[in-house]
């Protein structure tokens, strides 16, 4: 850091970092959790259980709370979604299940379905139960590269299938984007970690820390030692500014400031600059800015190209953003970034517009002085991982192609979450990639043909 | 302005509201914050004999049945008649009365199936200036097992001889309150009658066990680990409470007999209903108990609206309205036919409606149309049943709406607007037309 550069550790008080980065939701207490549950109407055919993709029983789940059994519902969540505790924390639940909710209707309210969620689910982690365990052996052995929530979730119903499985990360600890790719005030007290230990300890399934696919192993050695593989890579690059001046000092990528923020056992030792640029329109670059804000930073700005309607994160995750006082500017691209003395000063950006469906430059500029600024303008797989096996493995739009039962091109490899085609970079479909897969395989593993796509 | 005064067989009060004989009603406190609130009377607690006090449970005496966010749907409670002593509370009944001249104060009371002890104890109420006598023949638990209460109340014979005595030895009015727990109401409200009752109140509480502690393995509520049962009362016993007086209204042996209304009522609305069905005041307990006594202000704003609304400048302009509509199953028209119709504008698709008449009733809903979420009636298998409407979470979304002059599609039938009971219905053996050509009959009222 130069002495002209404004990026510092320690902006907050001492005692103020714990207040800042607590959880976003209390949790719903008892009475909460009832009369919240009580606003269900128990619909026939459902429509938030079809918003859901995995598919989690809503009006059971929250009549069992209604009728205090908090276990069987956290049961019948967790029976469809095994990160049915994460997803509680971190589903775009306005733009599924509540968006479907029946009540927007009648009163311009959903039933807090995620809330309810999270409540049955920690009803299940806070008793220390064990709901599930691995399934009579069948003898097979299955390789799931990935320890996030695709590989996981796979992992975990081969096992209650009776499988055996082997996951492999190259991180030297399990959660994938969960661990490392959350903003932390959506998974306090360590509750990433505690699910993947419950999850993990199933039984049946062993955990590989530190061995990463194409460096430490490669598809083929899976394909050769394993009955079948399943592919929860997620991604591995993010995407470049396409600006002057993208590798200065104080030009970062969200996804791993995100990360060191999570992984920090001393927030105060963070630095952040006093004045942030954020590019971006998903949830990353808004979990990047409120925790900007967060750790201290006097302005934050997200900067997006186009406007509020196309920003991949939530209406509700722009406002809180802006509750958190973080600027939007909608309708501008970054064009070059200003150094002085080797550190960012400033980024200056031109203001697009939409003509004829395609976005071009309207020919106005403006500049917003910066200390920092993170990238969050999507990330990418990089298909040399898969290292001499990927001319075989197709890919489709840069991603592994996969059909409706997350099968890829090679007969004994399945693939799901963010690394597989036709996603939508969401927890919750990771989870149900990886269960789907999971289902696939056992059918495969018992000898059943393949069903027909649709 | 609507006239809510009622004078209800001799006895006067402001309004038709009265506290019913309960914890609220046990002594002069409570009843001077009552009629601070506006209540326009109470009866008092039940007294009993002179001598030992009352002993009560010091366990919970109160059971609760709990609608969603603790709505308080229900009371049971084990509670006895009044354990003060008697002198005290004829003082303050007296006391009470002098403070209060316009407000009714009636003294229930409960003494042993002897003509002596109701001797004893009418003019001493009656000294005190009340202006009448309730006798409990309802009190479901701890009395009746004492020949009082219920136990009294269970027989008409009995209840005909107490109401006498009490009709012989003393002035003042008599209302007899009728206990739920008997098969035929019309029973003891006839005895009643034939003892020269001026007045009968009803329902008393109904027997009940609210729950069961499934921890303990005992209902609710238990004192020291064993329970019995209790008179329930609340706003889910108020359709008993209701189809009791109505059958009391009509019935031609005790028909213009005085009513006080007493059975879960908590609004304007619930007391009104109470009214049209022949009650010239009506009693409240639990929900006081629930909410204070604030909410009488309610009651009275409410009936004075929908008085105004409806041209009636007093009470007893609508005092058994709705009397002369109930009648008997056999007299309904069976010629009458409705159907159930969903209003799209308001419905939002939660789907009840349909599995509600799928999975139970006559599949006369549609689930999906063109595989569209869309739930329609099926005129050809809807049988008005309004089981659909009853279930739909939003008010009017889903109507009954009779059919005129046209074709029932389920029946095939025209509906002309003719009338056909089951008495004349060439498909009952009994009837007329199953013998020789139909020939119309007048409903008994």
């Amino acid at each position: 850091m130069t002495s002209a550069s404004d990026i510092c550790a320690g902006r907050l008080a001492p005692g103020a970092y714990h207040e800042a980065f607590s959880d976003l939701h209390a949790a719903l207490d008892r009475h909460e959790a009832r009369v919240a549950a009580e606003r269900c109407l128990f619909c026939y055919d459902a429509p938030c259980v079809n918003a859901c993709p995995t598919g989690i029983d809503i009006p059971l789940f929250i009549r069992q709370i209604a009728t205090g059994n908090d276990q069987g519902a956290g049961k019948t969540i967790l029976d469809s979604n095994i990160f049915g505790g994460m997803c509680a924390r971190v589903c775009p639940t306005e733009t599924l299940c509540e968006e479907a909710c029946v009540r927007n209707a009648a009163e311009g309210k959903p039933v807090i379905i995620g809330e309810l969620q999270r409540h049955a689910t920690d009803a299940v982690m806070a008793s220390g139960r064990q709901l599930y365990r691995q399934g009579a052996r069948t003898g097979k052995r299955i390789a799931v590269v990935g320890a996030g929530p695709a590989g996981l979730s796979c992992a975990h119903r081969l096992a209650t299938l009776g499988h055996d499985v082997v996951v492999f990360d190259g991180r030297a600890k399990p959660g994938g984007l969960n661990e490392h790719g959350i903003a932390s005030y959506k998974s306090t007290n360590n509750f990433a970690q505690a699910e993947v230990d419950w999850i993990l300890s199933v039984g049946g399934i062993e955990l590989r820390c530190g061995q990463m696919l194409g460096h430490d192993f490669t598809l083929a050695d899976l394909r050769r030692d394993f009955d079948a593989v399943f592919l929860g890579l997620g991604l591995q690059a993010v995407n470049a500014l396409g600006a002057e001046g993208d590798d200065l000092n104080g030009v970062e990528d969200a996804v791993a400031f995100i990360e060191a923020l999570r992984q920090s056992t001393d927030l105060s030792t963070l630095p952040i600059g006093r004045r942030v640029v954020v590019i971006g329109g998903g949830m990353t670059a808004i979990d990047a800015a409120v925790q900007a804000k967060k750790l201290g930073a006097e302005e934050v700005t997200i900067v997006y190209r186009r406007g509020a309607e196309q920003m991949g994160a939530s209406g509700y995750e722009q406002e809180l953003a802006l509750v958190n006082g973080v600027v939007i500017r909608h309708w501008a691209r970054p064009v070059a970034v200003y150094a002085a003395d080797g550190a960012l000063r400033a980024v200056s950006f031109a203001a697009t517009t939409v003509e004829n469906g395609r976005l071009v430059d309207t020919g106005e500029t403006f500049e917003l002085p910066a200390d920092q600024l993170f990238r969050a303008i999507g990330q990418v797989f990089v298909p040399q991982v898969l290292e001499g096996s990927h001319d075989v493995l197709e890919l489709e739009g840069g991603r592994i192609a996969v059909d409706f039962e997350r099968r890829t091109s090679l007969p004994d490899v399945w693939a799901g979450g963010d690394c597989a085609a036709g996603g939508r970079d969401l927890t919750v479909v990771a989870v149900e990639d990886g269960k789907q897969a999971a289902l696939s395989i056992n059918r495969m593993l018992q000898g059943f043909v393949p069903l027909a796509a649709e | 302005m609507a006239d809510l005064s009622v004078n209800f067989c001799g006895i006067k009060s402001p309004n038709p509201f009265w506290l019913a004989s309960a914890p609220p009603t046990d002594k002069a406190y409570n009843i001077e914050r009552a009629f601070r609130a506006g209540w326009g009377g109470a009866v008092w607690k039940t007294l009993g004999e002179d001598g030992p006090p009352i002993v009560n449970v010091s366990g919970p005496r109160y059971g609760v049945v709990h609608g969603p966010d603790r709505r308080v749907t229900a009371f049971n409670n084990i509670e006895l008649i009044t354990d003060r002593i008697l002198e005290i509370n004829l003082q303050e009944i007296a006391e009470m009365k002098r403070r209060w001249p316009d407000r009714a104060i009636v003294v229930s009371l409960m003494v042993p199936c002897e003509e002596e002890a109701w001797k004893r104890i009418l003019p001493r109420v009656e000294a005190t200036g009340a202006d009448g006598i309730e006798l409990n023949f309802g009190c479901p638990h701890g009395m009746s097992e004492r020949g009082m209460g219920a136990a009294v109340g269970q027989v008409p014979e009995y209840v005909e001889m107490v109401t006498r005595w009490c009709k012989t030895h003393s002035r003042m009015p008599v209302i007899v309150k009728l206990t739920p727990n008997i098969t035929d109401v019309r029973k003891p409200a006839e005895a009643a009658k034939r003892g020269g009752a001026d007045a009968v109140s009803l329902i008393n509480t109904i027997n009940s066990i609210v729950g069961v502690d499934l921890d303990r393995m005992v209902p609710n509520p238990h004192t020291d680990g064993k329970a019995t049962h209790g008179g329930m009362c609340g706003p889910a016993v108020k359709p008993i409470a209701l189809n009791m007086v109505a059958e009391i209204a009509r019935s031609p042996a005790t028909r213009g007999l005085p009513i006080s209304g007493i059975g879960g009522i908590e609004t304007w609305r619930d007391a009104a209903e109470f009214i049209a069905l022949g009650c010239g005041t009506v009693q409240v307990c639990t929900a006081a108990m629930v909410y204070g006594f604030k909410i009488v202000q309610e009651m009275i704003t409410g009936l004075e609206e929908f008085m105004d609304q409806h041209g009636y400048a007093s009470v007893s302009d609508f005092v058994g309205a709705a009397v002369p509509n109930v009648t008997d199953w056999q007299y309904l028209n069976l010629n009458y036919a409705v159907k159930a119709r969903i209003d799209q504008n308001l419905c939002i698709k939660c789907g009840r409606c349909h599995v509600a008449c799928e999975d139970t009733s006559h599949q006369a809903i549609t689930h999906l149309v063109d595989g569209v979420r869309h739930f329609e009636v099926i005129d050809e298998e809807c049988v008005g049943c309004n089981l659909c409407a009853s279930v739909c979470p939003i008010e009017n979304c889903i109507t009954m709406e009779p059919l005129v002059n046209e074709i029932d599609r389920r029946t095939g039938r025209l509906v002309d607007g003719s009338y056909l009971n089951w008495t004349q219905h060439p498909n009952n053996p009994l009837s007329a037309a199953a013998k020789k050509p139909l020939e119309p009959l007048e409903p008994a009222e």
